[in-house]
């Protein structure tokens, strides 16, 4: 794992003085809440229905137990006890005081962490494959091109009032588990001829005019990424649009312009930056790759005893393939039956840094589904992990089923939700439990955002909640077929909206009609692009 | 002639030993067709491109902020400090604190808030970061460039 060198310590340091400053300017009155907004928002600080709202980034959603540890702590000592893990492998907290802030910010800082741009117009924290360094298919490790991007975006001078919000996604593999192609930039390390070098993807996105971004360079060369990075973001910061919040993102501008158009642009300035000398020294990437290099892996068991039904179903739900045979990567679902995903308790969160310490080689990882990874566990060590798991009420064997939904905080927690999230979510993996189909159901990605903004993905989902406002009565949209991964997908409106009862039914419903006309192996998603709309409308409208 | 341009009176900080230059500020348009003005203003929606071959002639450019949210003025500066202009880059109209390191890194010398800043603050602001991450013109190394010396 990266750890950081003085200068990286530094660089923290110096933003805590600074927002220590500014909150005290803030709490003298020197500055108004419309100047202090900006700059709390650059420090992950939002002011949310009950209390702020503070998001603490984790670089490519990785981590080691020490830091885990220090978000427990922070859940406890500054929260309510819970920590609320994100769609962007982010961590939140939901209720906090804006006395405690630079304090906890402090806190973060001595285990090499920290809240910055996290929100605002500005580049925010990169995101990468939760299981970077682990997965069996992959070219290779992507965070080392996250770590340099993280560096160079960190306080960037030009780029920190953009249009709007900027979001970078890295990837390696073929399979894409980042949801690389809804991102503002989407970058995946490809081969090329015998060289690695970057695909770039640019201008894709969800919330209210959600678009999948589409390919504007095959092959960057490595020593020139953050070049040509730098040329995306200056032809956006300089011709994104300014004078609609709802129009300023880049998918916007590459959208009015046309991707050709903006490609060239693109290329015009790349060019012109190449004369700039804007890239960091080749060194610097080889100073960064070996802290990702393989931790010293043994040769051990290849298969487990599944004389245990339950912790059978868990591995083979819950693990996924590794590079090394005698690994798998074990992921830890914060979706219990019921429960409020992607919550966790201080304690749990220290339970899983321990483990993480234990079996991982002191290391885990956040997933955009809200759950976490401990990347390296020795197969010969999964009963024994599985067993501590279940003991903390985190070994629900659910994941990429329909109760490891995604569900954004909606109306409990959000200033511009419409309608609540959470609830349904608990609902709906109640029901789902109750009546075991949720086994049968397999692979269904089922994703709910409380508002248009789509912080819970419903674009991407299988199966998507939207909730919006009819008449000042909760409603709820339903949609069928979107997609997240390489097979990149818009899901598409069934009709008209429904109640939050009428929804529920409505999930049950469309579930009905893919497992009557399912073919051999398909999943739902599969079922729906073979069956189209028709079938599903008639089973929830006629 | 309408003067559009700050005076060097409301000039609060500035980072140059020359004398400030103090006469008329033309739009980017104007200083294109006006063959002997010698300093302009930039709006957040001018090209700042269209300066680059009057450069040399231009002992002033003033790019206007109308609100420091419009992060368009950023790019503008490191363009024409990356085209070689030499001469005072003036930051005017809706500045903070915040705003003045960045802005120097992207080659601002100097600064004319709408309303005065506070100056201990400012100094503070000014020294924010003992390193940086990136290049800019401000001829600063870099913390990759420091750590492979
Ligand atoms: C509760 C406070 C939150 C607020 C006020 C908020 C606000 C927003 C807004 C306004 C957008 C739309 C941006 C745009 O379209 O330009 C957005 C998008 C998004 N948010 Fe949130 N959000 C919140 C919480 C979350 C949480 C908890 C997550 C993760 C679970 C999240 C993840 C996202 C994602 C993934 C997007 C979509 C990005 C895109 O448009 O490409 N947000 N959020
Ligand atoms: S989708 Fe809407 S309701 Fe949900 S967190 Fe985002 S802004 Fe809030």
């Amino acid at each position: 794992m990266y750890k950081y060198d003085s200068y990286d310590q530094q660089m923290v340091d110096a933003r805590v003085e600074e927002f220590r400053d500014q909150a005290r300017r803030r709490l003298e009155g020197k500055l108004t809440e419309d100047q202090f907004k900006p700059l709390r928002l650059m420090n992950g600080l939002y002011l949310q229905l009950h209390a702020y709202m503070l998001r603490v980034a984790i670089p490519y959603g990785t981590l080691n137990s020490a830091q885990m540890t220090a978000l427990g702590d922070i859940a406890d000592k500054y929260d309510r006890g819970y920590g609320h893990f994100t769609t962007r492998q982010n961590l939140q907290y939901n209720w906090i005081k804006l006395e405690d802030a630079a304090d906890i910010l402090a806190d973060l800082a001595k285990v090499e962490m920290h809240a910055i741009q996290t929100s605002g117009n500005c580049i925010r924290n990169i995101s990468s494959d939760h299981f970077a360094g682990a997965a069996h298919d992959e070219l290779v490790d992507p965070r080392p091109y996250a770590e340099l991007l993280r560096q160079w975006s960190s306080f960037h001078p030009e780029f920190t009032y953009l249009p709007r919000k900027f979001k970078i996604a890295v990837i390696a593999a073929e399979k894409d588990r980042a949801a690389m192609r809804l991102h503002d930039i989407g970058i995946q390390i490809v081969e090329k001829d015998g060289k690695i070098g970057a695909a770039f993807y640019v201008g894709g996105g969800m919330g209210r005019t959600p678009m999948i971004a589409p390919m504007i360079r095959d092959f960057v060369p490595l020593d020139q990424l953050i070049t040509y990075a730098e040329a995306c973001l200056r032809v956006y910061n300089r011709y994104g649009r300014r004078d609609n919040k709802y129009k300023a993102r880049i998918k916007i501008l590459v959208h009015e312009l046309g991707k050709d158009e903006y490609t060239r642009q693109v290329e015009e300035e790349y060019a012109h930056m190449q004369q700039q000398g804007v890239e960091p020294p080749r060194e610097e990437l080889e100073r960064i790759k070996p802290f990702f290099a393989d931790p010293a892996f043994e040769v051990g068991a290849k298969s487990v005893d599944r004389s245990d039904p339950d912790f059978a179903l868990w591995v083979d739900r819950n693990t996924h393939r590794h590079k090394h045979d005698s690994y798998v990567s074990a992921v830890i679902s914060l979706k219990p039956v019921g429960g409020i995903p992607g919550d966790a308790t201080g304690e749990q969160i220290r339970i899983m840094a321990r483990l993480a310490q234990q079996y991982s080689f002191d290391e885990l990882r956040i997933m955009h589904t809200q759950n976490v990874v401990l990347p390296h566990v020795k197969i010969e060590d999964l009963h024994a992990l599985w067993t501590a798991l279940d003991a903390a009420d985190l070994g629900a064997p659910n994941m990429d089923s329909i109760e490891d939904m995604i569900a954004c905080p909606g109306l409990d927690y959000c200033a511009l939700a419409n309608a609540r999230s959470i609830p349904l979510a608990q609902r709906i993996s109640e029901k789902f439990d109750a009546s075991g189909k949720t086994e049968k159901l397999g692979e269904l990605k089922l994703k709910i955002s409380g508002c248009i903004n789509a912080c819970g993905h419903h674009h991407a989902g299988h199966i998507g909640i939207l909730g919006v406002d009819r008449k000042g009565v909760e409603n709820y949209q339903l949609s069928l077929g979107g997609s997240e991964a390489e097979d990149t997908s818009l899901a598409k409106i069934t009709g008209p909206g429904f109640t939050e009862d009428g929804v529920i039914e409505a999930v049950e419903k469309v579930t009905d009609v893919y497992l009557d006309v399912r073919e051999d192996g398909e999943r739902f998603l599969d079922t729906y692009r073979r069956i189209g709309m028709a079938p599903f409308k008639e089973a929830l409208y006629d | 002639m309408t003067d559009l341009g700050t005076s060097p009176d409301e000039v609060q900080f500035r980072f140059r030993d020359d004398e400030p230059a103090d006469h008329g500020t033309v739009t980017a348009d104007a200083c294109c067709d006006q063959t002997n003005a010698t300093a302009v203003r930039i709006e957040p929606g001018d090209d700042a491109r269209t300066l680059l071959p009057f450069l040399d002639r231009l002992a002033l450019i003033e790019v206007n902020f109308p609100s420091f949210g419009d992060g368009r003025g950023y790019s503008s500066a490191r363009i024409l400090r990356e085209a070689g202009y030499t001469g005072e880059l003036r930051a005017v109209g809706d500045l903070g604190i915040d705003q003045l390191s960045h802005m120097r890194r992207c080659g601002f010398d100097a600064f004319a808030p709408d309303k005065p800043l506070d100056a201990e603050d400012a100094e503070r602001a000014f020294s924010t970061w003992d390193n940086v991450y990136q290049r800019t013109t401000d001829g600063r190394r870099t913390i990759p460039e420091l750590r492979h010396e």
